[in-house]
């Protein structure tokens, strides 16, 4: 047996082959395939929405962008996107501004405050929040949440209504809003980006926790000190992780929204629509065409998706001089 | 600002097993006192309960005092946080703020418990801290870089510095050039010989040729089997602890016939 050649090595100034392995091969090849698969199956996604997309914006009869109304099946087709792309932008910032503070609290209060005999089972917990099904949380939102949170929007209206925001026009109707979406999917995305900050946290090195101690920092010094910035872009992806949830949830939003083309700036009002509650909500009616229409507008979804995703990248990246990954 | 630590009958737990037993010694005011023994001897146990560190570790508790001149460290009401700003602590690894810049790492400790300082302030100590550390013609021109990006051993005067800064009685430093090379670890006894000017200085080191070279005092550790606590076998001066010690189990420890 050659000890000199490990596999993938060429020896110095040898025209013979490397030795290779059955495994060594068999394992490439297994690796390799797996790759270009996931980019054959992204790059057949990619062409399937954008070719039926084309095809359906190409025949509609008002513009894509900007119209409110999604009617694909009038003739001559009408439909846009307008409403739908604000409400689901606004909806997920809505819980993102919610969760990502309380998560981070969460995932912190685990990993560096309460003591282990609460913290294991808390984590379980937390584990077992983020495996419920989207229908049940979608149920629970629309039957016990929508309600429960009238009083909520009566308060806000009362005070805040100043702001032009949470200003409700009809103080009676229901809160089927997007502020309500925006809160059950917050609910929704908590345990996820929880999860995932927990495991960063759990993961800065002992060393710079005692650095900051020998200092003499407190515990909050310590976290802010050393905990907080070592996970910064590890917050950074659970956000995303979770941001792509509350953008592409459906039958939460479905039970809760009352869905009409009316683009409001007061987010209590019942008003709005998202993308994946649209879809859901339009295709069993839908003909070919319709389906079609649709199917843009999820391509418009893949694409903010992709947009938010690049953009956390870019913010993870211009600080990796100071990264503790690599410390 | 040098403080004469007295331990008298200190024990240190990790749960229910004794790590360190027994233990009384008195550390001099400005100079170097180190630490040797076999691994596992408690050594850098009974280090970290000289700033309250030990008590960090999960199921880590101390018994017994240990006097900083007139102030017993684990009296009633004593802020464990306010002991670690008065007995500063160097590690085994070099661990700089990797997020921090060189600059921003010597200013941490200042930036602790809520001090406002003046810019110019801060400058001027962390100029003189690096100076301390014999690091500032080095970094001078890149305190914004970070810290992480300097060699291991600048990386460990980086500490010194940081610890340094926030004007510390005393100064623990475990093992702190076991991670390094032989040119970094001369630099960083050099320093020591120059710190002790100032600090009291207390070294855990495996490397009994260092603690002969940098230290006045020398106390040996040792265990009498595996699980056994460890044990204070003597302290003395360490040039009589390296030629002529009183107990037996100190001169084959450092004669290398054991451990």
């Amino acid at each position: 047996m050659d000890i000199v050649n490990s596999p993938g090595e060429h020896p110095p100034n040898s025209r013979q082959p490397a030795v290779t392995r059955l495994g060594d091969r068999v394992f490439l090849g297994m690796s390799r395939g797996s790759g270009i698969l996931l980019l054959v199956i992204m790059a057949a996604i990619a062409v399937f929405l954008t070719v039926r997309a084309i095809h359906a914006i190409s025949l509609d009869h008002s513009d894509f962008f900007t119209t409110f109304e999604w009617n694909a099946n009038l003739q001559p087709p009408s439909f846009g996107i307008a409403v739908l792309a604000y409400g689901t932008v606004v909806s997920s910032l809505i819980a993102m501004i919610i969760a990502v503070p309380v998560s981070v609290g969460i995932a912190l209060f685990i990993s560096h405050y309460a003591p282990r005999k609460l913290a294991t089972p808390l984590a379980y917990l937390v584990d077992l929040l983020a495996a419920v099904p989207s229908i049940v949380y979608g149920l629970w939102g629309g039957l016990y949440l929508v309600p429960h949170l009238q009083g909520l929007n009566l308060w806000l209206n009362e005070y805040l209504s100043w702001t032009g925001i949470f200003h409700k026009s009809d103080p009676s109707s229901a809160a089927r809003s997007l502020f309500t979406v925006g809160i059950l999917l917050a609910i929704m995305i908590v345990p996820i980006i929880t999860n995932v900050s927990r495991e960063v946290f759990r993961q800065v090195p002992k060393a710079h926790e005692e650095a900051a101690l020998a200092l003499g920092a407190t515990r909050w010094e310590v976290v802010r000190m050393s905990v907080l910035p070592f996970a910064r872009s590890g917050i950074i992806s659970a956000s995303m992780l979770g941001l792509g949830r509350a953008l592409g949830e459906t039958m939460a939003v479905a039970t809760v929204l009352s869905a009409s083309p009316v683009l409001s700036a007061r987010l209590l009002d019942p008003v709005g629509g998202t993308f994946a509650q649209n879809i859901a909500a339009k295709f069993a009616e839908a003909d070919n065409f319709g389906r079609d229409a649709l199917i843009a507008s999820g391509l418009v979804l893949f694409v903010i998706t992709l947009l938010v995703n690049g953009a956390a990248r870019l913010i993870i990246a211009r600080r990796k001089e100071y990264s503790g990954a690599n410390a | 600002m040098a403080k004469r630590i007295d331990v008298s009958g200190l024990s240190a737990y990790y749960g229910n097993h004794r790590a360190i037993e027994d233990i009384s010694m008195t550390v001099e005011p400005r100079s170097v006192t180190a630490f040797i023994g076999p691994s596992g001897c408690g050594k850098s146990t009974f280090l970290r309960t000289l700033n309250r560190m030990h008590e960090v570790t999960p199921g880590g508790r101390v018994e017994g005092k240990v006097m900083l001149d007139d102030e017993n460290l684990y009296g009633a009401g004593v802020d464990p946080v306010a002991v670690r700003r008065t007995v500063g602590m160097v590690f085994q690894r070099p661990n700089p703020f990797p997020t921090m810049s060189i600059y921003d790492n010597v200013a941490a400790g200042l930036r602790l418990n809520g001090s406002a300082r003046r810019k110019s302030e801060i400058d001027g100590i962390v100029e003189k801290s690096l100076k301390g550390a014999n690091l500032w013609n080095e970094v001078k021109d890149r305190l914004n870089k970070p810290g992480a990006g300097l060699s291991g051993g600048q990386q460990q005067r980086l500490c010194i510095a940081r610890a340094i800064a926030v004007e510390p009685q005393v100064l623990l430093m475990d093992e702190p050039c076991s991670a390094l090379d032989p040119i970094s670890t001369l630099a960083i006894e050099d320093l020591i010989g120059e710190l002790k000017e100032q600090f009291t200085i207390v070294i855990v080191t495996h490397n009994m040729q260092q603690a002969a070279r940098v230290s006045d005092r020398t106390a040996f550790f040792n265990l009498a089997g595996v699980g056994q606590p460890g044990k204070l076998i003597e302290i003395d001066e360490t040039q009589r602890i390296f030629s002529n010690p009183s107990v037996q189990a100190t001169e084959d420890y450092i004669s290398g016939r054991f451990g």
